[in-house]
C-alpha cells in the first residue's frame, strides 16, 4: 500500500535533486530546469496532503494549479531573459555573467 | 540753545547723504553729474552748522555739558544695550573738527575728484566716513564706539584703495587695514576686560567707576593699555605706525581728511574720552606718554629725508599724533601725582593734547591740500621734480607756508600755543620724554621747511617725467589731464577757497586758549586777558627755547635748500648711518614684512600649523577614510554577486534551522 510517507518522500527527493541543480549547475536553462523540478516536488506534496488529510476538500490542487501557472510564467520570462542574453553574449554559463561584480 | 534732537541730526545727516548717493545716486546718475557732490557738501555743511551751534550751546550749558536721553536698543539677559549720544567739551570741539574740516575737504574734492571715474563712490564712501566719525565722537557707550571705529577702519581702507587698479594703492589699503586691526584687536581685547571688571559700557558709568576706585588694580591697567593698543594702530603711533605713510597712496583730500586730521586723531579722541581710566593708572600713563614722545622724534627723523611731499607731511602727522599722546599722558602723570583725582580734574586733563588736536587738525590738513594742489599743477608728489612754484601758485604758496610756520611752532600761530603747553607739561612729568620732544620741534620746523623750500622756491624742475608722469598722472582721474604737468599753474577756485578758508582757523585757533578759554571749557583752569595772554609765554625761557630751535631749523633748510649755501648732498654723505637708516625708514617695513611676516610667520609658525593641520589634522580623517575603504574593499568579496552561492547559503541556513528546532523540539 503506497502511503502519505512515499509521496512525501518522492516529493522530498524530487525538491533536493531540484535544490542541488539549482545550486550548483551553471548552464542557466539547466536552473529553470531545476527550478520547474522543485515547483513540481511542492505540487506533489501539496496534493498528498490535500488526498491524504483533507480528502472532502480540494484545496490542495487547486493550490496546485495555481502554482502550474505561476510556473509557466516563471519559465516564460526567465527563458526570455536567457534568449535575451545569449543574443548579446553568445553564452549562457552564469558564472560568466559577472558585469555588475564588483 | 540748540534743542538735544538736533544732536542726533549732525550724525545722521552725512548717514543721510550717504544712502542717497549709494542707493540713487551711483546706480542711477552718469558719473559726469556733480550731484553727488553737492548733496554730500551741503550734508557737511548743515552739519557744521549744527555742530557749531552745539559747540555755542555746550559753552553756555552749566557744566559743559548737555543730557541728551538714551534710546534703549537690546536687551539680551541683565545686559541692556542703549543707544545714546554723550555731549560734553570734548564731543562738541571734535565735532566742530570733524565737520569743519570735512567741509572743506569736500568742497576742494569737487576740484580735485573732477572727472573722476569714480566720482560718486568716492562722495559715496566720503560720506559714510564723516557719519562714522561723528558716530564714534558722539557715542555715550563703548561697545557703540568700537563698532564706529571699525567702520572709519573700513571707510579708511575704501579710500586708500580708491584707485584699486594700482597694485600699490590695493596693497596699501590692505596694509593699512591689517595694521589698525592689530592695534584694534587690543581695543577688543581692553573694552572686554572692562565689561568684565566693571559689568557695564556706559562711558560715565565707567569714569564714574575709574575714579571712585572701584575700577582699578591690574584690570583697570591692562583694560586701559589694551584701549590704548587699539589708539596706537589709529592714531598710527610706534610700532604700528607703518601703514600711515603707505595710505598716501589715496586720493589727496582723503589724506587730508582721514589720514591727517579726523580718523587718525581717534586715537588721541579715545584716550582722551576714556582718560579717567587712565588717571587710575599710573603704568598706563607712562606707556602713553612714552609711546607719544618716541614716536614723535621717531617719524620726524624719517621725515627729514623723504622726496615724496605727501610722505613727508604724512611722517609730520604721526610725529604730531606722538605729541598729542605725549600731551595727554604728561598731563595725566602731573594730575596723578598731585593727588585725590576728581572726574573733572581728570576731564580738564585732556585739553593740553586735545588742543593740540585741534590746532592740529586744520593746519595739517590745510598742508595735505596745498600738497595736493601742487600735485595737481606739476602732476608728481616728488619734490626733486618740483621748485619755483612760488610765483605761479601764490595762493598755494601762502597757505602752505602759514600752515608750516604753524606747524613749526612760530609765536602767535596756531601750533605755537598747543605745542607750548604739551612740553611745559612734558617737563613737569617727564624730562627725559622732554628732550625728545624738544628735539622734535627743531626736526619738524626742518622738514617742512625743506619741503617748503624744494617746492615753492629756486627753479621749477620739470614737474612729472615724462612717461613716469603719464602713469603717475593717469593715476587720479581723467580730468587731470587738461592740464599739462609742464606748465604748472594756480589750481581752480574751489580748491584755492578750501585752502584760504581753512588758513584761517590754522592761524587763529591757538587763540582760544591764549586766554585759558579752551583749558576752562575743559572744566578747568582760570581765563585771563587777550592781550596778557598772548605775550605771556614770552616771559618764559622754555618758549623762547623752542622758538629759536624752530628757527634754528628753519634757516638750516632754507640755508640748505633756498640759498644752497650747504649742500644737502654734502650733509647726506656725512651723516651717511643717519641718512641711511632714516631713508630705509628703520628698516622697520622690511623687519616687519620679510623678519617677521615671511620669516616667523608664513615660513615658520603658519607652515608649522599647515603641516600640523595637513599630517595630523587631515591626516587622522583621511586614515580613518583609508580604513574603512580598506575594510569594505576585503569585505565585499564575500559578495560573490552569484545567486547560486546565496542560495546555498539559505538552503543551509534553513537546514540548520530546522535542525535546531527539531533537536529543541
Amino acid at each position: 500500500m503506497i502511503g502519505l510517507e512515499h509521496y512525501l518522500i518522492l516529493a522530498a527527493l524530487l525538491f533536493s535533486i531540484g535544490l542541488y541543480g539549482a545550486l550548483v549547475k551553471r548552464n542557466a536553462v539547466i536552473i529553470l530546469m531545476c527550478i520547474e523540478i522543485m515547483l513540481n516536488a511542492v505540487n506533489i506534496m501539496l496534493i498528498a496532503f490535500s488526498r491524504f488529510v483533507v480528502p472532502a476538500m480540494l484545496t490542495g490542487q487547486v493550490f496546485a494549479i495555481f502554482v502550474i501557472v505561476v510556473a509557466a510564467a516563471e519559465a516564460a520570462v526567465g527563458l526570455a531573459i536567457i534568449i535575451a542574453i545569449y543574443r548579446n553574449r553568445q553564452l549562457i554559463d552564469i558564472s560568466k555573467i559577472n558585469l555588475m561584480k564588483w | 540753545m540748540m534743542p538735544y534732537q538736533l544732536f542726533w541730526g549732525i550724525f545722521l545727516l552725512p548717514l543721510l547723504s550717504f544712502v542717497i548717493i549709494a542707493l540713487f545716486i551711483r546706480p542711477f546718475v552718469k558719473p559726469e553729474s556733480k550731484v553727488a557732490g553737492y548733496i554730500t557738501i551741503a550734508a557737511i555743511l548743515t552739519s557744521f552748522a549744527l555742530s557749531v551751534w552745539g559747540l555755542i550751546t555746550v559753552l553756555a550749558a552749566p557744566g559743559h555739558e548737555v543730557a541728551v536721553p538714551a534710546i534703549s536698543w537690546a536687551v539680551i539677559g541683565d545686559l541692556r544695550i542703549n543707544v545714546g549720544i554723550m555731549v560734553d567739551a570734548l564731543t562738541v570741539v571734535m565735532l566742530v573738527v570733524v565737520t569743519g574740516v570735512s567741509s572743506m575737504v569736500q568742497i576742494y574734492s569737487q576740484g580735485y575728484m573732477q572727472g573722476d571715474p569714480g566720482y560718486h563712490r568716492y562722495y559715496a564712501a566720503m560720506s559714510l566716513f564723516t557719519m562714522s566719525m561723528l558716530g564714534l565722537v558722539l557715542a555715550n557707550n563703548i561697545l557703540f564706539m568700537f563698532v564706529f571705529w571699525e567702520l572709519v577702519g573700513l571707510c579708511s581702507y575704501l579710500l586708500i584703495g580708491f584707485w584699486f587698479h594700482k597694485p600699490s594703492a590695493a596693497n596699501a589699503a590692505k596694509k593699512a587695514f591689517l595694521v589698525t586691526r592689530l592695534g584694534d584687536f587690543g581695543f577688543l581685547a581692553g573694552l572686554l576686560a572692562l565689561y568684565r571688571a566693571a559689568g557695564t559700557f556706559d562711558i560715565s558709568q565707567l569714569h564714574a567707576m575709574a575714579i571712585a576706585g572701584t575700577l582699578g588694580g591690574a584690570a583697570l591697567t591692562w583694560a586701559a593699555i589694551g584701549l590704548f593698543a587699539g589708539a596706537a594702530g589709529k592714531s598710527a603711533q610706534f610700532p604700528l605706525h607703518v601703514w600711515l605713510p603707505d595710505a598716501m597712496e589715496g586720493p589727496t583730500p582723503v589724506s587730508a581728511l582721514i589720514h591727517a586730521a579726523t580718523m587718525v586723531a581717534a586715537g588721541v579722541f579715545l584716550v582722551a574720552r576714556m582718560f579717567p581710566l587712565f588717571v587710575g593708572s599710573p603704568e598706563a600713563l607712562t606707556t602713553v606718554a612714552t609711546v607719544g614722545a618716541i614716536t614723535a622724534i621717531f617719524a620726524a627723523s624719517m621725515g627729514l629725508v623723504m622726496h615724496d611731499i605727501k610722505r613727508v607731511v604724512a611722517y609730520s602727522t604721526i610725529s604730531q599724533l606722538g605729541y598729542m599722546m605725549l600731551g595727554l599722558g604728561a598731563a595725566g602723570i602731573v594730575v596723578a601725582h598731585e593727588g585725590h583725582v576728581t572726574l573733572e580734574v581728570a576731564k580738564a586733563a585732556t585739553a593740553i593734547g586735545m588742543f593740540h588736536l585741534f590746532n592740529h587738525a586744520f593746519f595739517k590738513a590745510l598742508l595735505f591740500l596745498g600738497a595736493g594742489s601742487v600735485n595737481h599743477a606739476t602732476g608728481t608728489f616728488d619734490m626733486r621734480l618740483m621748485g619755483g612754484l612760488r610765483k605761479v601758485m601764490p595762493w598755494t604758496y601762502t597757505t602752505f607756508l602759514l600752515a608750516a610756520l604753524s606747524l613749526a611752532g612760530i609765536w602767535p600761530l596756531a601750533g605755537f600755543w598747543s605745542k607750548d603747553e604739551i612740553l611745559l607739561t612734558a617737563l613737569e612729568a617727564r624730562p627725559a620724554l622732554f628732550v625728545l620732544a624738544i628735539i622734535t620741534v627743531f626736526m619738524t620746523a626742518f622738514y617742512i621747511f625743506r619741503a617748503l623750500f624744494l617746492t615753492f622756491s629756486g627753479e621749477y624742475r620739470g614737474g612729472a617725467v615724462p612717461e613716469h608722469g603719464s602713469t603717475a598722472h593717469a593715476s587720479h582721474g581723467a580730468g587731470h589731464d587738461a592740464h599739462g604737468p609742464a606748465k604748472p599753474h594756480e589750481s581752480s577756485k574751489v580748491m584755492v577757497v578750501p585752502l584760504v578758508l581753512l588758513a584761517i582757523p590754522a592761524v587763529v585757533s591757538g587763540f582760544w586758549n591764549v586766554t585759558g578759554g579752551f583749558s576752562a571749557f575743559f572744566g578747568h583752569g582760570e581765563t585771563r586777558g587777550f592781550i596778557e595772554g598772548l605775550f605771556e609765554p614770552l616771559t618764559h625761557p622754555l618758549p623762547w627755547g623752542a622758538l629759536a630751535l624752530a628757527l634754528l631749523g628753519i634757516f638750516l633748510a632754507y640755508a640748505m635748500y633756498s640759498k644752497k649755501w650747504v649742500s644737502a648732498e654734502k650733509i647726506g654723505s656725512r651723516f651717511k648711518p643717519f641718512y641711511t637708516l632714516f631713508y630705509h625708514k628703520y628698516w622697520m617695513d622690511e623687519l616687519y614684512e620679510g623678519v617677521i611676516v615671511k620669516k616667523t610667520l608664513v615660513n615658520g609658525f603658519f607652515a608649522l600649523l599647515q603641516k600640523i593641520d595637513s599630517k595630523g589634522v587631515d591626516g587622522a580623517v583621511n586614515g580613518i577614510a583609508r580604513g574603512a575603504i580598506a575594510g569594505g574593499r576585503s569585505l565585499r568579496r564575500a559578495q560573490t554577486g552569484q545567486l547560486q552561492l546565496y542560495g546555498l547559503f539559505i538552503g543551509i541556513g534553513i537546514l540548520a534551522i530546522v535542525i535546531f528546532v527539531f533537536m529543541i523540539g
